[in-house]
């Protein structure tokens, strides 16, 4: 079995080919960004999630420390419990201050940590207390809309 | 007048039964080329030969049309993305839509008319010139020697070209919409890595695009295969090639998406 140019071609084929793959898999996707390594679970109980999704970005600073992984509804509290998957290399204090944000106005929501002063770190499993949830764009018009009728109503 | 309705209801029934006798035939034929093909992969040099034949020689039709696929794309997402003001997302529309539906599908109909149905007239033509019966002479046979090297030659070239036409129509996004159109370099290309994941996008592209592989290379191979040995015969069974897997493509493809991309 002798080379011949038929398996030059299909050997620039073949690495064009897996070209586009990694093209694709790095310069277009997320794998060399999302470091698959170790991550720990830590779940927040929000009174509104808004329009939260399942891989939605945890941020700190403007960072992505973790991804949101579980969203579930707690029948008890009637709240909702997401869970999220935080990059081991990182640590929380335990009085991280855990709100829904949005990224621009028409955005995607993200978690945003603001981090506390306490000593000890969040561990596994933890729940983070203190939690802010979504802003309503609905609600914050017509609480604008009603104290501005109030206002009007006062001038008069 | 019983006559005629009896008769009508016979040929319904001969051609029901006709089409599931074929489909019967053709797992059977499957299964023939999965546990023939050790030979076309001992020999490698067969194989290699075909994925010349279907992959290299498709290279072209692939990346012209990925790339107007793309600029298209990028042309009609900023039209309408200006309208909500948010023409930085154009990178996310362009890449998720080749990625995810446009490079699997378009790719795999392009190669099943490209590559499919040159398989099948090539082997009707060998059926009709009885070269198959020949080699079957010869105590050669015929599955193993000329179809599942073609079978595994378009199984292999599919997910590459599906690959090519995705990266080439990115890059025809890319064209139009920061080249042309002005959207911000840096947030077409950093929204778009946001939001397309490894394996939720990519990797269920890449299955789709073997999935189809398997589905055009199967056809083209079996409808060759079964051909009527004359020159209608072949170009009856190069015309249902193209029918048939463009067709088994789409309903594959709903399928596909219904199981990978439905839920959270």
């Amino acid at each position: 079995m002798s080379r011949t140019t038929l398996d030059l071609w299909v050997g620039f084929f073949v690495a064009v080919g897996l070209g586009a793959l990694l093209f694709l898999a790095l310069k277009v996707g997320n794998l060399a960004s999302s470091s698959s390594g170790e991550t720990y679970a830590i779940h927040a109980k929000f009174d509104n999630i808004g329009g939260l999704k399942v891989r939605g970005a945890v941020k700190s600073a403007g960072v992505v420390v973790g991804r949101v992984s579980e969203i579930r509804f707690d029948p008890e509290a009637y709240q909702g419990v997401v869970t999220l998957q935080l990059d081991a290399r990182y640590k929380f204090p335990r009085d991280t201050f855990a709100t829904i944000n949005t990224s621009g106005l028409l955005g995607e929501q993200y978690i945003g940590f603001e981090v506390g002063g306490d000593t000890a770190m969040l561990k596994a499993g933890d729940t983070i207390k203190k939690t802010q949830s979504a802003v309503v764009l609905e609600k914050l018009i017509s609480q604008f809309m009603f104290n501005k009728a109030a206002d009007d109503g006062g001038k008069k | 007048m019983d006559n005629g309705i009896l008769r009508a209801l016979r040929g319904l029934g001969e051609k029901f039964t006709g089409r599931i006798w074929r489909l019967g035939y053709a797992s059977r034929f499957f299964l023939a080329i999965l546990l023939h093909s050790g030979t076309s992969l001992r020999r490698i040099h067969l194989t290699i030969r075909e994925i010349y034949f279907t992959g290299v020689l498709s290279l072209i039709i692939i990346l012209v049309s990925g790339l107007f696929v793309g600029m298209v794309l990028g042309l009609q997402g900023y039209d309408t993305l200006q309208r909500y003001g948010s023409t930085e997302a154009l990178g996310v529309l362009v890449s998720l839509s080749l990625v995810r539906e446009l490079g699997p599908v378009v790719a795999a109909l392009l190669f099943a008319s490209r590559a499919g149905s040159a398989i099948t007239a090539e082997i009707g033509m060998m059926k009709a010139t009885e070269q198959l019966s020949a080699m079957e002479m010869m105590a050669v046979d015929p599955i193993a020697r000329v179809v599942a090297p073609r079978f595994w030659g378009g199984v292999i070239s599919m997910p590459l070209l599906a690959a090519l036409f995705s990266a080439m129509g990115i890059f025809g996004g890319y064209l139009v919409g920061v080249q042309l159109i002005g959207v911000d370099e840096g947030s077409f290309w950093s929204q778009m890595q946001a939001s397309v994941d490894f394996r939720q996008d990519i990797l269920n592209g890449v299955i789709k695009s073997f999935v189809f592989g398997i589905i055009v290379s199967w056809v083209a191979v079996f409808e060759g295969y079964d051909a009527e040995p004359t020159a209608e015969g072949v170009s009856g069974a190069t015309t249902r090639t193209v029918v048939t897997s463009s067709l088994a493509i789409l309903a594959a493809d709903f399928v596909l998406t219904a199981f990978m991309f439905t839920g959270t």
